[in-house]
């Protein structure tokens, strides 16, 4: 892992909201082009993690050091430059709802590149059909389902072919079709453009298939950061326990209940 | 007693807090507003909504001031036989004081609550979150082409509401009252001074700064409101908080314009 390079690094994170603490030393390597999951249960502070990669929270204490650079160090002029790098699908997709699919999509676009209004057409429509999104450009996000919702805002957050993308929470509130949908398109889109995958998910089991690495949040601190096989294996009591409740015993380690359950 | 000096501290501290996150915004506003590059249109479509979607209910406020003040003028101006004072009666009080005062708190009613509500339901729907993750300045892109939308619009709302005002107070005192037309503005061709105009104006100027000013203050900060600002009633109360308090600095800043300036 270590000869790799290394695209996030949270080194002792904490963070306080008055008086509940809610990081407490989070330490955390993202390699560039793989995929992160940041699994754990609700409240633990998984989207707090987020924030912090993407400059939204500053850490009471500790570094975030995106491409080597410190977050919490860098003036607003470097930190919009390395937000460059970045897309972001949130949880609730927040589209700007007084514009038009289109124009959602074409807004980083507009804002951030000199192009004319003719390469962003075919840029955006490029992106839409990328998502199947065709002929619903001149639709408002309230008039979009919940599934086409995400895919307009996984279609912005790449429409600038970023370094590093950031999903939070990608599938909540989808049906499994939906959720399947966009699980094949993130497998599409990262295949073809290569980018450095964080996702924070509760979503388990589906979710291995996806992830390169997967990372426990429980109590304040990343309990392990493993590959999804490893994890599923792995002789931390916290992880057991959670492998267990959401997937089921049938993913036991085989060494402690061999010949009762198939192999994994 | 120790639980009162806490909650005072408390008090002070919360004060502070936000009275520096006002200011600081305010800074941040105005030198987007002054940095380039300057884009026409976002601030045109602002000028629409808050300045020509105003226009409606300015002419009709400012009309029935002025037919109000031609009336309420004539009955106390007769006691001292000088109807013919009504024109500068009516011209001096809606250009000094009413006209500025009367359109912002229409546009505080019509446009700040609107943009609070819209900056706070961003703000609760992480649109705010989206916009600075995409590296694009939230102040420069939804606050500057407010405030310069705030400051063109308001003072031009203010002419107008003086202009229907006048009108009003000639409708009531020439045509319902019988009072001389010629002696009607001829009076107020001799009173009102440039000073009188120019005072209307910088306090337009003011009250278009601060409405649009505290709404997005406001709705900005909705996350850091007490007792949390989130949900569709956080919204809702963070809205009535704006504009109750652009109200009131609406009058505090009248009044302490009109001493600077007399």
């Amino acid at each position: 892992m270590a000869e790799e390079q290394v695209a996030i690094e949270l080194i002792g994170i904490e963070k306080s909201f008055g008086r509940q603490q809610v990081l407490k030393g989070i330490d955390l390597k993202v390699l560039a082009g793989k995929t992160t999951v940041i699994v754990g249960a609700s409240g633990e502070g998984k989207s707090v993690i987020l924030k912090h990669m993407l400059g939204l929270l500053k850490p009471d204490r500790g570094q975030v050091l995106v491409f080597g650079r410190d977050l919490a160090r860098v003036g607003r002029k470097e930190l919009n430059r390395i937000r460059q790098n970045f897309g972001v699908l949130f949880q609730n997709a927040a589209l700007f709802d007084s514009m038009t699919v289109f124009d959602n999509i074409a807004l980083p676009l507009r804002e951030r590149t000199d192009g004319g209004e003719e390469n962003i057409r075919r840029n955006v429509r490029e992106k839409l059909a990328l998502m199947d999104l065709e002929g619903s450009e001149d639709k408002y996000p309230a008039q979009l389902s919940g599934g086409m919702r995400k895919r307009v805002g996984l279609a912005r957050a790449l429409v600038l072919d970023p370094k590093i993308v950031f999903f939070d929470e990608p599938t909540t509130g989808l049906d499994v079709n939906k959720s399947n949908e966009i699980y094949r398109l993130f497998y599409k889109t990262q295949q073809k453009l290569r980018y450095t995958a964080v996702i924070v998910s509760h979503d388990v089991p589906k979710i291995f298939k996806l992830a390169d690495y997967v990372a426990m949040l429980e109590g304040g601190v990343i309990q392990e950061c493993l590959s999804p096989e490893a994890f599923q294996l792995s002789t931390n009591p916290v992880i057991r326990a959670f492998v267990e409740e959401t997937m089921g015993h049938i993913y036991s380690s085989e060494e402690e209940e061999r010949g009762f359950y198939e192999k994994v | 007693m120790l639980n009162f000096f806490e909650r005072l501290g408390e008090e002070a501290l919360y004060f502070l807090g936000q009275a520096g996150r006002m200011g600081t915004f305010l800074a941040a506003c105005l030198w987007n507003v002054i940095r380039p590059p300057y884009k026409i249109h976002p601030v045109l479509r602002q000028i629409h909504f808050i300045g020509a979607r105003s226009v409606f209910v300015i002419l009709f406020t400012g009309a029935f001031t002025g037919m109000v003040l031609g009336l309420q003028g004539y009955y106390t101006l007769r006691k001292f036989g000088s109807e013919g004072l009504l024109g500068s009666a009516v011209a001096l009080s809606l250009v000094r004081e009413l006209g500025p005062v009367v359109a912002a708190l229409m546009v505080i009613g019509r446009a700040g609550s609107a943009i609070c509500a819209e900056i706070g339901i961003m703000r609760n729907s992480e649109q705010i979150d989206a916009l600075e993750c995409m590296a694009i300045d939230p102040y420069k892109f939804l606050m500057a082409p407010k405030f310069v939308a705030g400051i063109i619009s308001v003072p031009l709302l203010t002419c107008i509401f003086d202009m229907l005002g006048i009108f009003g107070g000639y409708l009531v005192g020439v045509h319902l009252l019988g009072v001389n037309e010629g002696a009607y503005f001829q009076s107020m061709y001799h009173s009102v001074e440039w000073n009188d105009v120019e005072m209307g104006l910088v306090k337009s100027l003011v009250f278009g700064l601060l409405i649009i000013w505290i709404a997005t203050a406001k709705g900005y900060y909705l996350h850091l409101e007490r007792g949390g600002g989130f949900g569709a009633e956080g919204v809702s109360r963070t809205t009535t908080d704006a504009v109750v308090l652009s109200s009131v600095a609406v009058l505090v800043w009248d009044y302490l314009i009109s001493a600077l300036m007399l």
